[in-house]
């Protein structure tokens, strides 16, 4: 028992840094998605921003098909409750997605529809962006969940303040990387432009955070007795501040670390405020958490060693490939 | 409507049109290997040349199927939430692991293939061919496994309605994932092969890019037959496992509504579930069970043997297994004549064998999804054979009205990109071979 309690903390943490992982990979390329043709004053822009994540894009969204599986098979319960009960926001976002997917590959190749692929992409990565923060809101805040662990709520149960605050939040977090992103990939007035936004969106996802802290605040009180959870909060303000101050004198490279480390304190955030559970209940007898959702001892040690086996080699060569493909994004096959 | 009904629509709407691209990616990527492995040899530019054609051809069909395999990833718990409740703690593993070991590889270097040839070494990029070939497969592998688990269950308990995993290897390799990878890969192969001497052989018949068009046609060519001939004994393999796992599956597979020793193999008939009799039939006495268990008199369990409420459909399992079978032995006929073709080093000189494998394209991609009908459709009334019914996996608070408007729009959506893909893969094929670095992709793969 005392190793299957272990397992269970163990998994708890492995679904949330690849979620994380996910948001610090993906988000960039999310986030260039949608600001892609406002960034871009002409063709040539645009397509030095599509460059840049072209070759990447695909290898960051299996973090959320990972995340997905490994969910499923760690706390079966969890995946079932959410997908089944959230079913028309998240066929949003899978529709998203798969437009999303396709249309950065035919928009290339389809000259007549190009403008029809271009807004499939900016839309298909904005809903994304939008609703992931709030099926995440919702989790937190909690919704209506009966006795079967079935979701009694409908679509508007889950349009309440917190989990809208935790959307506009997580769009912003989203823009911000996609345009620290474009900055460190571009050169000239592509670039300023770049940087310009990321100045204005650290501001939005600052604002947005406080407004979110005020939420927790309101509708989870008890939330914010966890050290942790300041500790995160701390590391959000501080990675803001040295985000600006990286923005204002041209550090690219470090604009773009704090960018991502604002992901991964935001995560630390959910998690100090939501650990053990999974899905929390309108009534807290019946949150899905842990120990009443998870799979059996055996699933969950097989699973830690295929993810102990597999993951350094995946972060190994995540790594080698964007080597490959570092330097500026340019117009000749050589820029890629 | 029946939720249920409308849910194994929307599962079977989009694991179909899913299950076109990874067969195409599989063959595709082994011709792909072969072609990368001879430039490393031969070091002649021509290899490199139509292998950056092919694989021009491969990202677009790679995209597809990941974009349409999202849905799927998350099916199980949108429509099937019964399901992953009572069999997660198996069933979720291998996904998982698909994602771990094999998403991720094929991925990142798919992007190396599609834009790293100037990046790289020669011998990075060979690698780069060869892990996204290997990653194709072991994913074929973790899916398959999962598959596998639903037809012939292994290495669980049952505990308060949950089947809960005991042993890791036994629930991996049930009794039928082997044969069944074996016989998925080939028709991947024959898939991939097939669309890749179909493309030479229409530049053939164009007169145009006639030396690289005849290099694409030999190799892809050679896959083709050596294929369809391996996969007439792990068809026959698979079909023995389906018999001694299965055998209500078999029985409907061959109509077979009464138990006998010496059962016919029915070539053609119309079966009539409700007189439990197959009309218009024409047989060939005993060869069943030759077939099932290389003696002709051995007993198959007929329909009879098993209770109506746990006996699959008959007219769709049976339509599709012996409309696959009649496909993979014209698969055969072409490996064969095309054999003679290469023997005699007349290959690229036949109209009639090239017009003939270009009309054939289609095939392989039927037969692949009459197989998996088949296969699934079988496998009713159960999600789990003999565990879990379908009736019973069903999310249950997703109404009807939900997922008929999801699947209105995933039929919408998967029309829209089916028409643009096939487009623009059709114009990848005419631009042809000798497309100029300026036409090189830009943003997606």
């Amino acid at each position: 028992m005392e190793t299957w309690a272990l397992l269970r903390n163990v998994w708890f943490l492995l679904v949330g840094v690849l979620l994380a992982g996910y948001s610090v990979l993906d988000g960039f390329d999310l986030g260039v998605g949608v600001l892609f043709p406002f960034l871009a004053r002409d063709e040539r822009e645009k397509t030095f921003l599509v460059r840049s994540i072209g070759p990447v894009w695909d290898g960051n969204e299996v973090w959320l098909l990972t995340g997905g599986g490994a969910l499923f098979a760690a706390f079966p319960h969890a995946y079932a409750t959410v997908f089944s009960g959230f079913y028309l926001a998240l066929m949003l976002v899978l529709f998203s997605l798969i437009l999303r997917a396709v249309s950065l590959e035919f928009r290339t190749h389809d000259g007549a529809l190009k403008g029809l692929w271009e807004a499939a992409f900016v839309i298909g990565s904005l809903l994304p962006a939008l609703l992931f923060g709030v099926a995440l809101g919702n989790v937190v805040v909690g919704v209506p969940i009966d006795a079967q662990m079935e979701y009694a709520g409908n679509f508007f149960t889950l349009l309440r303040p917190l989990p809208l605050v935790f959307g506009l939040l997580g769009l912003a977090a989203f823009l911000l990387h996609g345009s620290a992103w474009a900055a460190l990939k571009t050169s000239g007035a592509l670039q300023e432009r770049a940087r310009r936004t990321a100045r204005k969106m650290t501001v939005l996802t600052g604002i947005f955070y406080l407004l979110s802290f005020v939420a927790v605040w309101i509708y989870l009180p008890g939330a914010l007795k966890r050290i942790a959870a300041w500790i995160f909060a701390a590391l959000v303000w501080l990675s803001l501040g040295f985000l600006i101050s990286a923005l204002k004198r041209r550090k690219d490279g470090r604009a773009f670390a704090f960018s991502s480390l604002i992901f991964l304190s935001l995560w630390g955030n959910i998690g100090a405020i939501h650990y053990p559970n999974l899905v929390r209940a309108t009534d807290p007898a019946l949150s899905l958490t842990i120990t009443n959702s998870s799979s059996s001892a055996l699933t969950l040690k097989v699973m830690l060693i295929i993810a102990l086996v597999g993951m350094p080699l995946v972060i190994g060569y995540t790594i080698y490939a964007y080597r490959v493909f570092k330097g500026k994004a340019g117009l000749d096959e050589a820029g890629y | 409507m029946d939720p249920v009904f409308l849910a194994r629509l929307q599962f079977g709407l989009t694991a179909g049109f899913h299950f076109l691209f990874p067969p195409t990616t599989l063959g595709l990527s082994l011709v792909i290997l072969i072609l990368e492995s001879l430039y490393i040899r031969k070091k002649a530019g021509i290899y490199r040349d139509v292998s950056s054609f092919l694989i021009r051809i491969l990202g677009v069909v790679f995209v597809m199927g990941v974009a349409t395999g999202i849905a799927l990833e998350f099916a199980f718990g949108n429509n099937w939430s019964a399901y992953s409740r009572a069999v997660g703690d198996i069933f979720g593993a291998p996904l998982a692991a698909e994602g771990v070991f094999s998403f991720f590889l094929e991925s990142v270097f798919i992007g190396i293939l599609v834009f790293g040839r100037r990046r790289v070494s020669p011998k990075m990029y060979w690698l780069s061919a060869f892990l996204v070939f290997f990653a194709s497969h072991l994913s074929g592998l973790w899916i398959i496994i999962a598959n596998s688990w639903m037809q012939t269950p292994a290495g669980y308990a049952m505990e308060a309605g949950r089947a809960m995993l005991t042993d890791f290897w036994q629930a991996a390799f049930n009794p039928s994932t082997v044969v069944r990878f074996v016989h998925t890969i080939l028709g991947g192969w024959i898939t991939g092969s097939l669309v890749a001497a179909g493309i030479a052989a229409w530049h053939l018949l164009k007169g145009r890019s006639r030396e690289k068009a005849a290099l694409v046609l030999r190799v892809s060519v050679i896959v083709f037959a050596v294929t369809a001939v391996l996969q007439l004994g792990s068809g026959h393999a698979h079909s023995v496992q389906v018999a001694r796992t299965q055998p209500e599956k078999m029985a409907a597979f061959e109509a077979l509504w009464q138990t006998q020793s010496g059962a016919p193999f029915t070539i053609f008939g119309i079966p009539d579930e409700k007189n439990e009799r197959t009309h218009l039939a024409v047989r060939i006495p005993r060869f069943l069970s030759f077939l099932v268990g290389f003696d002709m008199n051995t007993r198959v369990l007929g329909l009879n043997e098993f209770p109506k409420d746990e006996r699959p459909p008959v007219f769709l399992p049976f339509a599709g297994y012996h409309l696959m079978i009649l496909f993979g032995l014209l698969f055969i006929a072409m490996a064969v004549w095309g054999a003679g073709l290469l023997a005699r080093k007349r290959l690229g000189e036949s109209r009639a064998y090239l017009k003939l494998i270009i009309l054939a394209i289609p095939l392989p991609y039927l037969a692949n999804e009459l197989g998996w009908i088949a296969a699934e459709v079988g496998r009713q009334p159960w999600a789990v054979y003999r565990v879990l019914r379908t009736a019973d996996a069903a999310s249950k608070v997703v109404p009807a009205g939900n997922i008929l408007f999801s699947l209105v729009l995933f039929a919408a959506i998967y029309t829209l990109i089916a028409a643009a893909g096939l487009s623009i893969i059709l114009k990848l094929v005419r631009r042809g071979f000798d497309e100029p670095a300026k036409a090189a992709p830009q943003g997606g793969l």
